[in-house]
């Protein structure tokens, strides 16, 4: 449904940029500030009238920030938290969320409700059971079968990766977005013969696309920012995250601003690649081929 | 008006339950094969936490020492904590100014950025930056953006005219500075599953409605925002379970200040569980907080008239 240009549309569609454009800008102020003060000498950074744009230009910020601590294995380490916490989250997470939303089960409603409720316990006191669990996991770091004697899952990435693996906020998420979904298709399938696994996978995920790569972003990105839990189990410094990097520059309320703001840019970087890539799935139509 | 039916859009296959048995044996069968991973990871690492929570809820507890049982003595405690009180007083109010305005915001944008125009992108992945940024990065730069006399906010409400407050340490605003960054923070989050939520509405609707003529707002009022039920439900619960947790930013930018007027239940939590070592009075206080969250989720499920879907 084209519409033609008449000069009411015209206005119309300058009205709707103009107020994104405002709106955007607000949005991206914060960042202008970063942006700016990392790239300034620190005498500039708190003046009266504040620069907008670095009067002086400098990369000593950027040069401080990345010699100071091994942001390298900080990257890494990230990486791989992030990754397998996105693999884990989108598998578990949308076949859980399929069986919630479309199978029939025993025990369905219940399970869920659990599920649900346990996202409302504040994760704050859930901090020290947790440690004690991944502390006295059996088997593991000298641990004999009742977690007695090591020290469990500390200081490996299991201990983060693990408790964060498959998320009541992932389950609840894919199932919301498969309950939208038309039945028919899948009845269809299974009339023709076609397996459980094979409806959820070959039919109903393909059609998941636009909340897979929702989620996947939202789970890269609790892995990249997560710093609390990664603080307390991670006390070996090989292991850790560039968020842990990040704090580095504060200290004692004292903080080093410009390095804080050079490595913060960097530290997004990799995340606003991620979302531009996903926006793809994002966004695409889903085609109900075969269906009325 | 093509409104689309139940079964079209929210179905769970129920009704077939008393059909083909032998079927739904082997459904069932699968299903559990389905959930148990997540179950599994779940029950260890959710589950088995929050039950041992709610155990040291009952105990004294320093950590150090081995917990002592001590009965209702913490929720006694709370029924006389004023501030902790307080905390409840302030945490609603947060939500009371977040919620509505999170909402229609998140939705709004999602709507606009949802249509096909030259520059979606571009704006989606603006709107979208504030969420990757670290809490406490961004938290930090926003202290600055508040500051009464350097800060960027009262310099552009100076050339309005307008006298700025001192945002962060005045009682009247701490609270509306904090919602700001807080919805900053929060809305293209909500926004992209908006509209990851508005992909899933099929074409044949909009097409249908189209042939029936249907305005803009009709359009909205009977086919978007009721096949938005199942995504504004998961949008709703999931902010309001993030609000009455509110932590990092008034841990950041007021440590609760000025006069108490920012501290949080989870605030409060925090500081007698691991500054005061009282981690068994800091779990009774959570499960006060876990209570009215699932109040709120209830009522919240009954607006979204979902209570046959969860």
């Amino acid at each position: 449904m084209k519409a033609r240009w008449t000069s009411a549309r015209i206005a119309r569609e300058t009205l709707f940029y103009l107020l994104l454009t405002a709106f955007g800008l607000v949005m991206f102020l914060p960042f202008e500030w970063a942006l700016s003060t990392s790239f300034q000498p620190d005498k500039d950074i708190f003046t009266i009238p504040l620069h907008w744009f670095p009067a002086h230009f400098t990369f000593a910020h950027y040069v401080k920030a990345f010699t100071t601590a091994p942001f390298g294995r900080y990257f890494l380490n990230s990486f791989i938290l992030a990754i397998s916490g996105v693999a884990t989250n989108l598998f578990f997470g949308s076949l859980a969320g399929y069986a919630f939303a479309r199978m029939v089960f025993r025990g369905r409603q219940a399970m869920f409700r659990i599920l649900l409720t346990s996202m409302m316990v504040p994760g704050v006191v859930t901090l020290i059971p947790t440690f004690i669990i991944i502390r006295s996991f059996p088997l593991m770091g000298g641990n004999n079968l009742f977690g007695q004697g090591g020290f469990g899952l500390l200081n490996t990435y299991w201990a983060v990766i693990l408790p964060g693996a498959a998320g009541a906020f992932a389950v609840f998420m894919m199932r919301q977005f498969f309950m939208t979904l038309p039945t028919d298709l899948g009845e269809a399938a299974k009339i023709d013969g076609c397996g459980e696994f094979r409806i959820f996978w070959n039919i109903y995920l393909p059609l998941c696309k636009p909340a897979l790569a929702t989620l996947g972003v939202f789970t890269f990105q609790a892995g990249w920012n997560s710093f609390l839990w990664p603080l307390i189990v991670f006390t070996n410094g090989q292991l850790a995250t560039v968020q842990m990097g990040l704090q580095a520059f504060s200290y004692n309320h004292n903080t080093d601003f410009g390095p804080l703001m050079a490595a913060s840019i960097v530290v997004m970087l990799p995340l606003v690649l991620i979302f531009i890539y996903a926006q793809k799935y994002m966004t695409q139509g889903i085609a109900f081929s075969g269906t009325k | 008006m093509v409104k689309p039916s139940r079964s079209e859009v929210l179905t769970v296959p129920r009704e077939r339950t008393m059909q083909a048995s032998r079927l739904n044996a082997h459904e069932s069968r699968m299903a559990y094969l389905f959930v148990s991973p997540a179950m599994l990871l779940f029950f260890i690492f959710a589950l088995l936490p929050a039950v041992a929570a709610l155990v040291l809820s009952f105990t004294n507890y320093d950590i150090l020492n081995p917990p002592q049982w001590t009965g209702l003595v913490n929720y006694a405690r709370i029924l006389q904590d004023q501030v902790f009180q307080q905390t409840l007083g302030n945490i609603l109010y947060y939500v009371v100014l977040y919620i509505p305005f999170m909402i229609t915001l998140s939705l709004l944008v999602a709507l606009a950025l949802n249509r096909k125009m030259p520059g979606m992108k571009f704006f989606r992945t603006i709107y979208y930056l504030p969420v990757i940024s670290s809490p406490v990065a961004a938290s930090t730069v926003w202290m600055w953006l508040f500051n009464q006399n350097y800060g960027v906010i009262n310099q552009i409400l100076g050339l309005f005219g307008i006298n700025g407050p001192n945002w962060l340490f005045d009682v009247n605003s701490a609270m509306v500075a904090i919602v700001i960054v807080t919805i900053w923070q929060g809305l293209g989050g909500n926004m992209i599953i908006y509209l990851a939520g508005l992909q899933g509405i099929p074409e044949y609707l909009y097409e249908a409605a189209t042939l029936d003529g249907a305005n803009k707002w009709q359009m909205f009022r009977y086919i978007i925002w009721p096949s938005l039920r199942t995504t504004t439900f998961f949008v709703t619960t999931t902010s309001f379970i993030g609000a009455f947790q509110l932590f990092d930013q008034a841990y950041v930018m007021t440590q609760g200040g000025p006069g108490n007027s920012t501290l949080t239940p989870v605030y409060n939590i925090y500081n007698n569980g691991f500054e005061q070592l009282q981690m068994g009075y800091a779990s009774a206080q959570a499960f006060t907080l876990f209570v009215i969250i699932i109040i709120v989720s209830m009522i919240n499920l009954r607006v979204n008239r979902e209570q046959n879907l969860v």
